[in-house]
C-alpha cells in the first residue's frame, strides 16, 4: 500500500521536470529572437504557394544578416481561402497576419514591416487590423456566465476611452465570444488582455513587457481598468487574472479576426499555433500533461468513467458514446488488445482530420496513450489514407519524437504502462473508413466489411478486442483530462457535448475549418463565420455528412447542428463536411454526383449496395438526360429505401441518403426534370435549350462554325438562329460566343 | 507454381526492397505488411507488374492470389506503367460544385487523352483521385506530389506547357 502511495505523484513529477526543461529551452530561444515569421506549412498552404513565400523570406533574412529574425513553421489555421497566411510575431504585441502572401508581398512585408516597423495594411488578413494603435485590448466574453447584468464591455471601453479624448483610430479592440474556453475564470464575465502601450514610434524592437490580464465581473471594474491602467498607466493588481494558456494564446493570435473569434477550438487548439514538427512546443502548451495525470493517479476504470461523464461521442459520424465503447473493450475477456486511430478521412469535402494530422499530430498520440491505458491495449495503429503524404510524414515524426521523450514505448514516464504506435497506410478505398473494413486492411487484406456483431470491442484485429476512434475523437481526449469531464460536458447541446469541426467549402466566401460548440446553427456557421455566398448569389442548400449525408434546404438553416437534429432532418453529422450549394447547382445533379461516388466505391460484397446503387444511378442518369420514364421518381424512392434497409455496412445503408434528402426537400426539381424536361439551375446539359439573343448577336458566325450538327444558320452580320430540332445540347455555341448572345433556357 | 525463396532465384526487385520485405516477414503477422510493401514497390517502380507481385508473394510468404486480390482492390495501386507526370484531378464535392468537370475537359483537350490514359510521349497520365482534402482551394489537381489549387480551364494549357518546357530544357 505504501508503495502505491509512493508511486502516485512520481509520474507527474517526472512530467513536470520534462515540461520545465522544455519551457526553459524555449524561453532561451525566445530571448535570442526578435521577430518570428510564422508561415503555414500544410498541404493546403503549400498548394496556395506558402513555400514560395518561405523561400523569399529565407533569402531576405540571409541578405539582411539578421540572426534574430527566424522563420517558424505551423500547420493550417483553417482559413483556406486566404492562404498562404504569414504571421509576424513579436512579444508584447498582437500578431500581424497577412493573407494570400506572394513573393512580391513578402518583399514589401520584409522591408516595410519587419525591418521598418510599419505593417503593410493592404495585405493584412481580412484587413481588420490597422496600422498604429496606442492601445490594444482583447476581450473574451464568458459564454458560461448567464447572469442578468452582462454588459457590452467592448462598447463601454471604447466610449470611455473616447470620452477621455483618445481617438478612435488609436484603439484596437478585439472581442471574442467563444463560449467554451473559460477554464480558470468561471466566475468572470470578461477576461481581458491589454497589450503594452505603443508609445514611441515602432522600431521593430522587442518589448520585454508582456501583456496584462484582467478579470472583469462588473462594469465598475472595467471603468477602473480603463481609467487607471490605460489612461494613467497604473496597473490594478487586485483585478489581475491568471494566464490561461489554452485561450490566452488563441486570443492573442486571433481575437481581431471575425472568422476565428466566433469559434471554440478544442480539436484545433494547437493547429496554426505550434510547429507540428517540434514536440517542445506541444509540451509547452501542456502537451502530454493529460496523459501524465491519467497515468499518475487514475485507474483505467476511472478513465473510462471520466470519458463517459464528458459525453464525448465519436466524431467519425455515427456518434457512438466513446466512453461506452472503451468500457466494452476494457471488460473484454481476451488480454491482448489493440487501439486504432481511423485517419482514413474519405468523405469528399472533409479535411479537418488532415488538418489535425498535419497541424497537431501530438494530440492524437496523446489521446491514444490515454485510450490504450483505459482499454488495456499495448499496441496501437494509426491508419492513414495514402492521399495524405504530408500527414503521414508528420505523424511518423510525432511518434518518433514522443518515443524519444519517453511518452511512447516501455514504461511510459516511468509508469508500469507500456504502449507503442505504428502507422499503417490505406490505398484509396473509401469503404476502409468503415471499421471492420479498416481492420481487414490493417491485416493486409482487401478492405471489405463484415457483419456486426461481433463488434470490434469484442473481436477486432486478429480476433482481439479493439477500440477504434477517429482523429477528431482522439484529439479531444486530452482536452477532457486537462480541464475535467464536467467542464467538457458543459459545452454543447443536450445530447451532443463539446465542439465539432466543420470543413466549410463550396459556394461560400470564407472556405476553411470552423470549430464551434455543438448546437450552433447552420446559419451562424455559413453566414456569420463563412461570410455567406459569393457573387451575390442565393443560398440553396448545404450538404452535410458527405456521401452518407443529405442536403438541407434554406428553410431549415436555423437548425442547431448536432448528431440528433441533423438525423431528424434526413442528413447526418458525418465527419463534418459542409458543402454550400447556391442557385447555380442542380440538386438532381448533386444527388447523382454522390451516387456515382458510392457506386464506384462499393466494395461489391453485398448485392443491395453493388447492384442497387448502380440501378439508382441509371435512373438518375435518365432523369438528367431528359429520358425519364413515368414512375421513375417513385422507383428511385423505393429502391433507395430498400438499400437503406438491406445493405451490409454503413456505406451501403447510407448511400441513398443524398437522393432521399433531395427528394424530400427538392422534389419539385426532380418533377421538373421528369415532367417538363427542364433543369431549373441550367446544369443538366441535355435539358438546356439554347437560343440566340437577337439584341446581342452581331452575326459573326463563330457559333455556326463551332456547331457540330450545323444547326445554326444566318447570313454574316445578321442575327443567327438555332434549329432546336437538330440541336444536340452540346453547348459549343454558348462557350464559343464572345458577345454573350447565346442564352440558356 | 510458387517457387520457394531458396536464394537461387534472381529477383528484379532491388536489394533494399527485398531486405525490407524480409524484415517484415520476421515480424508478427507478416501478411499485414502487404499493403505497406506494395506502396514501397509502386513508389520505386511506378506501378505493380505481374512480376513484382509474384516476387512480393514469394518474399513475404503470402499466396500470389492474395497479392493480386489486394492490388486490384485498392484504387491507389496501378497495374500499368504511367506517365512521368501523374495528373490526379480531385473528384471531391467541393471541386465538383466549383467547376471541376470543366477543368477535366480542359486537361483532356490539352493532352489529347481521355481519363485513365497516358500521352504517347509517356509524359502525362490523367487520372481521377478521391478527395485530396484541399477543398478550400477547389477545384484542385495533384501533379505527382504537388497540389495545384483554384484551377480554371484557362489555366490548364499554361501548367502543361510549363512542365513540357521544363522537360525539353
Amino acid at each position: 500500500m505504501d508503495e502505491e502511495v509512493e508511486r502516485v505523484g512520481k509520474i507527474l513529477e517526472r512530467y513536470t521536470t520534462v515540461q520545465n526543461e522544455t519551457k526553459e529551452r524555449l524561453a532561451k530561444l525566445a530571448n535570442e529572437r526578435c521577430i518570428e515569421i510564422q508561415i503555414g506549412d500544410a498541404t493546403c498552404e503549400n498548394a496556395a504557394g506558402s513555400q514560395v513565400a518561405r523561400n523569399e523570406f529565407e533569402k531576405l533574412i540571409e541578405a539582411s544578416g539578421r540572426k534574430d529574425i527566424v522563420i517558424k513553421k505551423t500547420g493550417c489555421t483553417g482559413r483556406c481561402s486566404a492562404e498562404p497566411i504569414v504571421g509576424v510575431l513579436q512579444r508584447g504585441r498582437m500578431p500581424f497576419k497577412y493573407q494570400s502572401v506572394t513573393a512580391e508581398k513578402v518583399r514589401r512585408i520584409f522591408t516595410e514591416h519587419i525591418l521598418g516597423g510599419q505593417p503593410v495594411i493592404d495585405f493584412l488578413l481580412d484587413k481588420k487590423t490597422k496600422n498604429k494603435y496606442r492601445h490594444q485590448i482583447a476581450f473574451f466574453k464568458n459564454g458560461a456566465y448567464t447572469g442578468q447584468d452582462v454588459f457590452d464591455a467592448a462598447g463601454r471601453a471604447a466610449s470611455r476611452l473616447a470620452n477621455a479624448g483618445v481617438q478612435k483610430e488609436e484603439v484596437k479592440i478585439g472581442v471574442s465570444i467563444n463560449p467554451g474556453l473559460f477554464i480558470a475564470h468561471e466566475s468572470l464575465q470578461y477576461y481581458m488582455i491589454i497589450f503594452p502601450e505603443e508609445k514611441a514610434r515602432n522600431t521593430g524592437s522587442t518589448s520585454d513587457a508582456d501583456v496584462t490580464r484582467y478579470g472583469v465581473t462588473k462594469p465598475a471594474d472595467l471603468d477602473r481598468i480603463i481609467d487607471s491602467h490605460l489612461l494613467k498607466g497604473e496597473a490594478q493588481p487586485d483585478l489581475f487574472a491568471a494566464a490561461d494558456p489554452l485561450f490566452d494564446r488563441y486570443l492573442k493570435m486571433y481575437a481581431d479576426i471575425e472568422f476565428f473569434n466566433r469559434q471554440t477550438r478544442f480539436t484545433l487548439r494547437n493547429s496554426g499555433i505550434i510547429d507540428p514538427e517540434n514536440i517542445d512546443e506541444y509540451i509547452f502548451y501542456d502537451g502530454f500533461a493529460a496523459a501524465a495525470r491519467v497515468l499518475d493517479g487514475m485507474s483505467p476504470q476511472e478513465v473510462v468513467e471520466a470519458v463517459k461523464k464528458s459525453g464525448l461521442r465519436g466524431r467519425g459520424g455515427a456518434g457512438f458514446l466513446t466512453g461506452l465503447k472503451w468500457e466494452f473493450a476494457q471488460k473484454a475477456a481476451t488480454p491482448k488488445r489493440f487501439i486504432i486511430c481511423n485517419a482514413d478521412e474519405g468523405d469528399p469535402g472533409a479535411f479537418m482530420d488532415r488538418s489535425t494530422l498535419e497541424g497537431d499530430p501530438f494530440s492524437i498520440v496523446e489521446g491514444m496513450i490515454i485510450g490504450a491505458y483505459a482499454t488495456g491495449a499495448s499496441q496501437g495503429y494509426c491508419y492513414i489514407r495514402a492521399e495524405y503524404p504530408l500527414a503521414i510524414k508528420r505523424v511518423e515524426k510525432a511518434i518518433e519524437m514522443a518515443r524519444a521523450q519517453g511518452f511512447l514505448g516501455k514504461n511510459i514516464l516511468g509508469s508500469d504502462f507500456s504502449f507503442d504506435l505504428e502507422i499503417r497506410l490505406g490505398a484509396g478505398a473509401f469503404v476502409c473508413g468503415e471499421e471492420t473494413a479498416l481492420m481487414h486492411s490493417i491485416e493486409g487484406r482487401r478492405g471489405q466489411p463484415r457483419t456486426r456483431p461481433p463488434f470490434p470491442a469484442a473481436s477486432g484485429l486478429w480476433g482481439c478486442p479493439t477500440t477504434i476512434n477517429n482523429v477528431e475523437t482522439w484529439a479531444n481526449v486530452p482536452v477532457i483530462f486537462l480541464n475535467g469531464p464536467e467542464w467538457f460536458a458543459r459545452l454543447g447541446s443536450e445530447k451532443s457535448k463539446g465542439t465539432k469541426v466543420f470543413a466549410l467549402a463550396g459556394k461560400v466566401i470564407n472556405t476553411g475549418l470552423v470549430e464551434v460548440p455543438m448546437g450552433t446553427t447552420l446559419r451562424e456557421v455559413i453566414f456569420d463565420i463563412g461570410g455567406g455566398i459569393p457573387g451575390g448569389k442565393v443560398f440553396k442548400a448545404v450538404q452535410t455528412g458527405g456521401p452518407s449525408g443529405g442536403c438541407i434546404p434554406e428553410s431549415l438553416i436555423d437548425t442547431e447542428v448536432d448528431y440528433d437534429s441533423l438525423a431528424a432532418i434526413g442528413s447526418i453529422m458525418g465527419s463534418g463536411g459542409m458543402i454550400v450549394v447556391d442557385e447555380d447547382s442542380c440538386m438532381v445533379d448533386v444527388a447523382k454526383y454522390f451516387l456515382e461516388f458510392t457506386m464506384s466505391e462499393s466494395c461489391g460484397k453485398c448485392t443491395p449496395c453493388r447492384e442497387g446503387t448502380l440501378r439508382m444511378y441509371e435512373i438518375l442518369e435518365r432523369i438528367t438526360r431528359g429520358e425519364a420514364r413515368d414512375g421513375d421518381i417513385e422507383r428511385l424512392e423505393r429502391l433507395a429505401n430498400l438499400i437503406k434497409k438491406t445493405a451490409l455496412c454503413g456505406l451501403g445503408q447510407t448511400a441513398p441518403n443524398p437522393v432521399l434528402s433531395t427528394l424530400q426537400h427538392f422534389r419539385n426539381e426532380y418533377e421538373l426534370h421528369v415532367h417538363s424536361r427542364r433543369c431549373p439551375a441550367k446544369v443538366c446539359k441535355k435539358l438546356i435549350q439554347y437560343e440566340v439573343n437577337p439584341e446581342k448577336c452581331i452575326g459573326c458566325s463563330a457559333c455556326a462554325r463551332a456547331c457540330p450538327t450545323r444547326c445554326i444558320s444566318g447570313k454574316p452580320k445578321t442575327v443567327h438562329t438555332i434549329d432546336a430540332a437538330k440541336c444536340i445540347h452540346c453547348g459549343e455555341c454558348f462557350t464559343t460566343c464572345k458577345f454573350d448572345a447565346i442564352r440558356k433556357n | 507454381m510458387t517457387k520457394q525463396n531458396t536464394g537461387e532465384r534472381a529477383y528484379t526487385l532491388e536489394r533494399d526492397l527485398q531486405d525490407f520485405i524480409a524484415s517484415c516477414r520476421k515480424r508478427e503477422h507478416p501478411e499485414s505488411f502487404l499493403i505497406t510493401v506494395l506502396h514501397k514497390v509502386q513508389a520505386r517502380c511506378g506501378y505493380l507488374s505481374n512480376e513484382h507481385m509474384q516476387e512480393v508473394a514469394e518474399l513475404l510468404g503470402v499466396p500470389a492470389s492474395t497479392v493480386s486480390g489486394v492490388a486490384t482492390f485498392y484504387h491507389f495501386f496501378r497495374l500499368k506503367p504511367q506517365g512521368k507526370y501523374m495528373i490526379n484531378f480531385c473528384l471531391g464535392t467541393a471541386c465538383y460544385v466549383r467547376g471541376a468537370p470543366l477543368v477535366v475537359d480542359a486537361f483532356r483537350e490539352v493532352l489529347g487523352i481521355e481519363v485513365g490514359e497516358t500521352t504517347k510521349d509517356c509524359l502525362f497520365s490523367l487520372e481521377a483521385t478521391r478527395c485530396l482534402g484541399v477543398c478550400g482551394l477547389a477545384p484542385v489537381a495533384m501533379i505527382n506530389e504537388e497540389v495545384y489549387g483554384k484551377l480554371t480551364p484557362t489555366a490548364i494549357p499554361g501548367i502543361i506547357d510549363t512542365i513540357r518546357r521544363r522537360e525539353e530544357a
